[in-house]
């Protein structure tokens, strides 16, 4: 016959089988979601989610080191040192580019230009800016949502185009036109000017599509070469791949089938005062919220409504946003307009404080859209204008985007 | 360096010290290794034992449910030969994850000359903290082991070397150091996949005991001392060059330190008869200013373990079987410092919570189980993640 201690040892036995039964309640539960910017774009067939499983794994696990390929000159040691979460990056992983003043093309490609490898193996001297270049810091960008901007059409984003201020409004976006890279394969959607094609990703849109921001960013940041970008930064020989052709594909098809951010708190009356104010102001010239993607070869992607705002094109922000530094044919203190979407969510990857604009020099939102200038200067001095309560309004909108 | 005048250094150091006056001396938590259970076979020159652990592991991070695991981590064989006179040898090998790594983690000839002077070569077990040498999983009510005992102190962390040791006790007093050279550290300690300064990726170099990484010797040296009725404490250092500043005699690089210094309790006089471990490590790494900081030149980390004995009782025929609520709190942060773009603090922070029971039917065997939850942040201070795990298991000597 048990006694007491044996029932109170079985009874120990039967709380641990409980406790594996019932465990799921007792397991930390998931962030909701629109509080992510991390995630696949609904949609996905079973084969399409395993190759954006790959891609994550590629992007947010795999870490270069000396013995698979790392530099010697590089600025991070994987893609998530840049993108935590997806989302904006740190001070502590801001590219330096230098080297390009203007449309004339960079002249210090054979001093290291575009970018600045700030950081060094063991035993190896990380670049400097050679005297005389003009440079500019990069703040590293959110992902999410770039399929949707990818998928749509060179002649959607042409038609924003107004170089000479046409309608009169202040605003005159301009195209940034790249040379592609011999990789570059035009799709349908792509319009070739002059041997040219347009750009649409970084800060002044200088890669065209996906695949060309990815190879860059594994040769130029990582110091990873690819049958792509075959050649190494430091030695500049072309040295055999240390990245595979299917590792470079899983990557920029997880870029493309990212989830856009979602809205929170989109029903709140003072955010949508905010919305009202934000229009009214004319942000949206440049910030356009609504697109429309076509057909895409990722059906989750094809016919999407989508809220952005951006007009992908480029804008004169003012002396005070030139840094003397550009791209392609961009000029030095034209900038292209970041997507705001997902700029609440920013502060999640940044450390818990905002490092806004393209250098991150921003710490508020406010602080932010009181730096625009140049074509946003009449948005920027109404928003001057407007009571601390309206104000706080837009700013409530921004961050619920 | 010269290894002599560090040897004649620790002799020294031993000398002033009077001879044992107790002829059964306290044994210490820096003593676990070598005072092991084993089985003494008639006739046999051998004594055998050894350890088992297995557990079951539910575990989930954010919402995202890694299910159900059955593991068994390791099983360790002992094997003890006392040779001549004053002279014996042990060994510990290892198998862990159902044989995928098989370890030769401790292997040394002792030659015992006085209480206060001993030698002892082989595959040693470098004694910096307290876990590294007392990593037994029967002595342990936590099916984990601690985080900043094995991910700073990157234990089991033994290798080739020699050095002396030596004990003195004397009424309620026990003192005790040891003092080695061994193979050291090497440069993936900086360039691993861990994306963090990572000690214990040293221990993927396959020829650490064959050579060193850079013929510089690694120090270890501790010294614990313990009063009977109170408890033990122990300080340890270890500390060497891990990374190749020259090839074939051309310098490459400068010499770069990897240091740890460590401090450890133990007591089993608290009330209630419960008992506490402890453990704090603090390392310094000499990281290249032209590298990354995601790369940490300073780690610091420790847990504090309280085990309260709840019923001590006669069970299924198991005499003096004990039931007890234990408790672990640890906290590592693999990365101080400052960013240099934002003067504001690296985070790369773990902090961890495991409440749980045991129940010892006897002092060799232990069921355990823990709920082990655990808050991490990146570098940058992002987060928290959450993650938790639900851990039944147990461990035996046999």
């Amino acid at each position: 016959m048990l006694n007491v201690n044996s029932c109170a040892l079985f009874l120990c036995v039967v709380f641990g089988c409980f406790s594996l039964s019932s465990c799921d309640r007792i397991l930390p539960g998931a962030p909701a979601d629109e509080e992510l910017l991390d995630g696949p774009v609904e949609g996905l067939t079973s084969s399409q989610m395993l190759e954006f499983l790959r891609g994550d794994a590629a992007f947010n696990e795999e870490v270069f080191t000396a013995e698979t390929g790392l530099g010697p000159l590089f600025v991070a040691t994987s893609c998530v040192s840049c993108h935590a979460g997806d989302g904006k990056g740190h001070p502590f992983t801001t590219l330096t580019r230098f080297g390009q003043s203007d449309g004339s093309g960079n002249q210090f490609l054979h001093k290291g230009a575009p970018q600045l490898q700030n950081r060094a193996l063991p035993g190896f001297v990380p670049e400097q800016i050679p005297v005389g270049a003009t440079s500019a810091k990069f703040m590293p960008p959110a992902n999410t949502g770039l399929g949707f901007l990818a998928a749509l059409t060179d002649a959607q984003i042409l038609a924003g185009v107004d170089p000479n201020d046409g309608d009169g409004d202040g605003i005159s976006g301009v195209p940034n036109y790249i040379s592609p890279p011999g990789f570059f394969l035009p799709q349908w959607f792509h319009q070739e000017i002059n041997d040219r094609y347009v750009g649409r990703f970084g800060k002044k849109a200088a890669a065209i599509d996906l695949l060309h921001q990815t190879v860059n960013a594994y040769n130029q940041d990582m110091g990873i070469t690819s049958t792509f970008s075959p050649f190494d930064t430091y030695s500049g020989l072309e040295i055999d791949p240390e990245v595979s052709n299917q590792t470079v594909h899983d990557v920029v098809f997880y870029l493309r089938t990212l989830k856009a951010p979602k809205r929170r708190k989109e029903n709140d009356a003072q955010v949508i005062l905010g919305k009202g104010i934000f229009n009214q102001l004319q942000c949206g010239s440049c910030h356009k919220a609504e697109w429309t993607t076509p057909a895409s070869d990722i059906a989750a992607l094809s016919n999407k409504t989508f809220y952005p705002y951006t007009d992908l094109l480029l804008h004169d922000m003012g002396s005070g946003l030139n840094d003397g530094y550009t791209e392609g044919s961009a000029l030095a203190s034209e900038w292209k307009t970041p997507p705001l979407w997902g700029i609440g969510l920013s502060k999640k990857s940044q450390g818990g404080q905002y490092f806004l604009l393209h250098d991150g020099r921003a710490k508020s939102l406010e602080e932010a859209i009181l730096l625009h200038g140049g074509e946003a200067a009449a948005s920027k001095n109404a928003y001057q204008q407007l009571s601390s309560q309206d104000q706080q309004r837009i700013i409530q909108f921004l961050e619920s985007l | 360096m010269k290894i002599t005048p560090l040897l004649f250094g620790l002799f020294l150091i031993a000398l002033p010290a009077k001879a044992q006056t107790d002829t059964v001396p306290l044994v210490l938590h820096m003593d676990a290794v070598y005072t092991r259970p084993f089985l003494k076979i008639e006739k046999l020159p051998l004594s055998i034992g050894g350890y088992v652990e297995a557990n079951t592991r539910y575990s989930g991070s954010d919402g995202v449910s890694e299910g159900l695991s059955f593991q068994m981590p390791r099983m360790t064989l002992f094997v003890s030969s006392t040779l001549h006179h004053r002279m014996k040898f042990l060994s510990e090998i290892e198998f862990e994850e159902g044989g995928k790594e098989i370890n030769i983690e401790f292997a040394s000839l002792d030659v015992e000359f006085h209480p206060l002077v001993n030698f002892r070569g082989g595959v040693i077990m470098n004694p910096i903290g307290s876990f590294n040498q007392n990593h037994d999983g029967p002595k342990w009510e936590f099916v984990d082991r601690p985080l900043s005992s094995t991910t700073i102190i990157p234990s089991t962390w033994s290798n080739v070397g020699l050095g002396i040791y030596g004990k003195l006790a004397k009424n309620q007093w026990v003192w005790a150091y040891e003092g080695y050279l061994s193979n050291g550290f090497d440069d993936k300690i900086i360039s691993n996949s861990e994306n963090r300064t990572w000690l214990p990726a040293a221990k993927t170099n396959e020829n650490r005991f064959e050579e060193s990484f850079n013929g510089v010797p690694l120090v270890t040296l501790k010294s614990a001392m313990k009063h009977r009725k109170i408890g033990e404490v122990g300080i340890s250092w270890m500390g060497g060059v891990y990374n190749a500043f020259e090839i074939d005699g051309v310098p490459i690089d400068a010499k770069r330190r990897v240091d740890l210094l460590a401090l450890d309790f133990h007591s089993n006089s608290l009330p209630w008869k419960s008992s506490v471990n402890a453990e704090w490590v603090w390392a310094l790494i000499d990281v290249p200013e032209t590298y990354t900081q995601q790369f940490g030149s300073k780690q610091k980390g420790g847990f504090v373990d309280i085990v309260v004995p709840l019923h001590r009782c006669s069970v299924l025929g198991w005499k003096n079987s004990t039931l007890n609520g234990v408790f672990r709190m640890e906290y590592t942060d693999y990365n101080v410092g400052k960013f240099k773009e934002t003067m504001e603090s690296i985070h790369d922070e773990v902090l961890s919570f495991t409440p749980g029971i045991s129940f010892r039917p006897s002092s060799q065997t232990v069921f355990r189980i823990n709920y082990r939850f655990l808050s991490q942040t990146d570098i940058f201070g992002n987060g928290p993640s959450y993650t938790a795990h639900v851990l039944i298991g147990c461990s035996t000597y046999f």
